[in-house]
């Protein structure tokens, strides 16, 4: 059984369009799972009607062997589901140590021993615990935003463009980390941008296009195809 | 009762409503028409009203001016006094528009109370200008020669429904011109509107002026209907709520739902003395409270079950549009 | 001229208790409540509910404490009338804006319901006790204590600031050392990440109007100790409130603070020229000259 599969979802911000046309995928234990393709696919989208914060309009969600479609985000999270999103993914005028804090916030035990394990997957983060986190660069906003979402020991993370606005460096970063996060054993399911590089290190691969599934496959099989690279890998 | 007497209370009821359908088209323009939340009314509605009394009124002189301070009296006729009320209110309303326009939709609410409650309190202290807390009084009305003054308000229920038909139609016709389509989309997507080339500033200015002169005409009509005014009269109450609750439940966005608004309100408004004649004689002095607190209610309703009235908006813009 | 100033920082913790609430609502629920005002008004009135009625039945003795014109009945009635304020707060939006939320109503459309919350609040306290001043404690002598530089103040007054400042600091170890206060931080700063971290923003709205009705009340209630109490007092407080929020920062706690010491300040030293009737009036200037040059505020930033 997957931990995640999402069946047909047609879904959109308004009655009259839909963004998404019915797509599904899976995800299966500990994978790592690229969502790509063009701007306005949807690819936001699906992430969004996945973690509840949009109704999908018809289809499934099925986590884990539970049906949470349409569930709202406090309650998705509770199941072990986490979900970073691209903008506006922290909390500006609390520190890292309180973003932290409010990634806990369901926590009912183990706090000191998570956050510890943050610090130590993070950390930079660890000097800079008591700042605010509006004051700091970009790529440490992000490592805040995947901190806060792991402070409950997610079994999938959601992750919408992490790399985005980053500089190359801040970028490879990002991406290790990733790396790092999956090898303790979360499934992670991330829409980036910058297909080639999330490829490399995806167990699976989806292509979104105008709302719909357009290919699927190994992460490797996707890089090597030739259609694939012309169109969404820039050559 | 018999009839002549119910006839002339029926006149006296349609005057008023009248005169606040009259407010209720200048706060469509506003907030209606182009999302201006203007929570000041009062503030125009007494300036128009004392802009009139003091253009039509001559300065007191001799011993007269020892009882009655005005700042200036013109003792010009009627129409002079309307044109007066809606012209002061204009400019008035163009400078407070200058820096309160720009500005969110909240923090433009909350200027325009400001606004009202300095007019009220400057007009209540300044004996100068206008008596201060005594008013005005004595006001002329419009032909009065004309008919036995027990038949007068049959002559002022004419002006008033002739003066708010014109402003009726004067407002269909601005609305369903290009400039009422630019007001529509600025309300709709003020961004849009303004990534398109339009100069935002400068409609809202010209839809705030337009509506204030409008509340303007409507405080010069009360001033000579009641033929005394005075600054209590202009409470955030009777001069701006009541009428935000009329326009609301009429149909903001709806012309006809301004004048219907008006009507029905205010005929509610009547239909709670008649509740409150009931009460007990101890619970007599409450009864404009209550009278208040059901309108309040009212307003909370039409807000939770209905809050584009009963008419809803209009959805025609423009009669070359077919739908 | 230093008394007046005086005066005024007494009069602007007043109106900073009043600013601070308002500008939490704002910060978390996104609107400006114009019934704000009438929380103070109702929680003055509840006050001398307590004071004058229903704790005399209940015998507790009235003789004041000196050197303050109040006795242990106020002591008691306090902490009781800032709970009932919290309890209309909460009350009005279980009633009212929280069905305009779920409708997902706009600001504009709160803010008008928030006005007829207000008409409503101060209908209900005119029917019941009418519309004339009304003081505390009437007949009580009310000694003034001279200060160095020859600034008489009253008792009462310092005790006000005394209040207030307990309460803000209070605010502030509630804001930053627990979870609750914490996570209405978080909720103010980005409510959808709130809910994506699995904070129940319906239980912060709750949390924030408890707090800001029991400041509201708070202030209304040492209003009244100060000065006298009117069902006319809330709408009076309004402009005054949110000049003070807007000059401190829409949002931010610690510029409403300033902003309310600021404005109670210009206020009362506007007296020296003005009638005090025109106190409003003077917020009101304040308020469209901070709008004019600085509209985020002191600490307001980008939005």
């Amino acid at each position: 059984m997957s931990l995640l599969a999402v069946e047909r979802i047609r879904a959109g911000y308004s009655e009259e369009v839909d963004i998404l046309q019915g797509v599904s995928l899976q995800v299966e234990q500990g994978q790592i799972v690229a969502i790509i393709g063009p701007n306005g696919a949807g690819k936001s989208t699906l992430l969004k009607a996945i973690f509840g914060i949009l109704r999908p309009k018809e289809g499934r969600v099925v986590f884990d062997g539970e049906d949470i479609t349409g569930l709202p985000p406090e309650t998705v999270v509770r199941k072990g589901m986490s979900y970073v999103p691209q903008v506006r993914n922290v909390f500006p005028s609390l520190t890292v140590q309180e973003n932290l804090e409010m990634g806990a916030f369901i926590r009912r035990d183990g706090f000191f021993e998570r956050i510890e394990e943050i610090y130590r997957m993070f950390p930079d983060l660890r000097e800079k615990r008591h700042q605010k986190v509006g004051r700091l660069s970009g790529g440490q906003r992000q490592m805040v935003a995947m901190g806060r979402a792991l402070m409950l020991d997610p079994k999938l993370l959601l992750l919408d463009e992490p790399s985005a606005g980053l500089a190359p460096a801040m970028v490879e970063m990002v991406f290790e980390k990733i790396r790092e996060i999956n090898r303790r054993g979360v499934a992670v399911l991330i829409v980036e941008q910058n297909a080639k590089e999330a490829l490399k290190f995806s167990d699976h691969g989806y292509v979104l296009a105008m709302g719909r599934n357009a290919l699927d496959g190994p992460g490797q099989e996707l890089l090597r195809n030739e259609e694939v690279a012309k169109l969404y890998l820039g050559g | 009762m018999e009839w002549g007497g119910i006839l002339a209370y029926l006149v006296s009821f349609a005057i008023m409503a009248s005169i606040y359908a009259v407010f209720c088209l200048g706060l469509n323009v506003q907030w209606g028409y182009t999302g201006l939340f203007n929570i000041g009314i009062a503030g125009f509605f007494c300036l128009g009203a004392y802009t009139s009394a003091l253009i039509t009124t001559p300065k007191p002189t001799g011993v007269y001016a020892q009882y009655v301070k005005q700042l200036f009296g013109l003792g010009l006729p009627f129409p002079f006094g309307l044109l007066g009320a809606a012209l002061i209110c204009g400019l008035v309303a163009f400078l407070v528009g200058i820096p309160t326009l720009r500005l969110r939709e909240d923090y433009l609410a909350i200027a325009t109370i400001g606004i009202a409650e300095t007019f009220r309190l400057i007009f209540n202290n300044e004996q100068w200008l206008a008596n201060g807390p005594r008013g005005l009084m004595g006001l002329p009305q419009p032909l009065q020669g004309l008919v036995p003054p027990e038949y007068y308000n049959y002559l002022y229920l004419g002006i008033v429904f002739s003066v708010m038909w014109l402003i009726y139609l004067a407002i269909e016709l601005a609305i369903r011109s290009p400039w009422g389509r630019v007001l529509k989309a600025i309300r709709e997507d003020e961004i849009s509107a303004a990534m398109s080339g339009k100069d935002v500033f400068r409609f809202k200015m010209q839809s705030l002026v337009l509506g204030s002169m409008i509340m303007g005409i409507g405080g010069a009509l009360y001033a000579h209907y009641t033929k005394a005014i005075s600054p209590d009269v202009f409470t955030p109450l009777y001069g701006t709520f009541i009428i935000w609750v009329m326009l609301m439940a009429g149909g903001s966005g709806n012309n006809r739902g301004a004048i219907l608004g008006a009507f029905l309100v205010w005929g509610i408004w009547i239909g709670t003395k008649f509740l409150t004649d009931l009460l007990p004689y101890t619970m007599k002095a409450r009864a404009p409270y209550i009278r208040f607190l059901i309108v309040g209610i009212l307003l909370e309703l039409i807000l939770i079950y209905r809050p584009q009235g009963i008419l809803g908006e209009e959805k025609r813009v423009s009669r070359f549009l077919e739908d | 001229m230093l008394e007046l100033f005086v005066y005024g920082i007494v009069l602007g913790s007043i109106i900073a208790l009043g600013a601070i609430g308002l500008t939490l609502v704002y910060g978390i629920l996104r609107f400006a409540n114009f019934a704000h005002g009438e929380l103070m008004t109702a929680g003055a009135y509840v006050a001398l509910f307590f004071v004058g009625t229903l704790l005399p039945r209940l015998g507790i003795p009235n003789d004041p404490l000196s050197p303050f014109s109040f006795g242990w009945r106020m002591v008691v009635a306090f902490p009781l009338a800032m709970a009932a304020v919290a309890a209309v707060a909460v009350l009005l939006d279980r009633v009212l804006y929280r069905k305009l939320r779920q409708k997902g109503s706009t600001a504009v459309m709160m803010a008008m319901s928030a006005l007829g919350a207000s008409l409503i609040l101060r209908m209900i306290v005119l029917i019941l006790w009418g519309g004339d001043y009304r003081s505390f404690f009437p007949g009580v002598l009310r000694p003034a204590v001279e200060l160095p530089l020859g600034i008489k103040v009253r008792p009462d007054q310092i005790l006000i600031l005394a209040v207030a400042t307990v309460l803000v600091v209070l605010l502030h170890l509630f804001l930053h050392h627990t979870k609750i206060g914490k996570a209405m931080r978080a909720t103010a700063d980005n409510m959808e990440l709130a809910r994506i971290s699995g904070i129940r923003t319906e239980r912060i709205i709750v949390w924030t109007w408890v707090i800001g009705g029991c400041l509201a009340a708070a202030g209304g209630v040492l209003y009244g100790i100060d000065v006298q109490i009117h069902p006319g007092m809330g709408w009076n407080f309004l402009l005054p409130l949110f000049a003070a929020a807007i000059l401190g920062g829409i949002g931010k706690v610690y510029g409403a603070l300033i902003g309310g010491l600021v404005i109670g300040v210009l206020q009362q030293l506007s007296t020296a020229w003005l009638l005090p009737t025109y106190k409003p009036a003077v917020a009101f200037i304040g308020m469209i000259v901070i709008l004019l040059l600085r509209p985020q505020g002191i600490f307001g930033g980008k939005d």
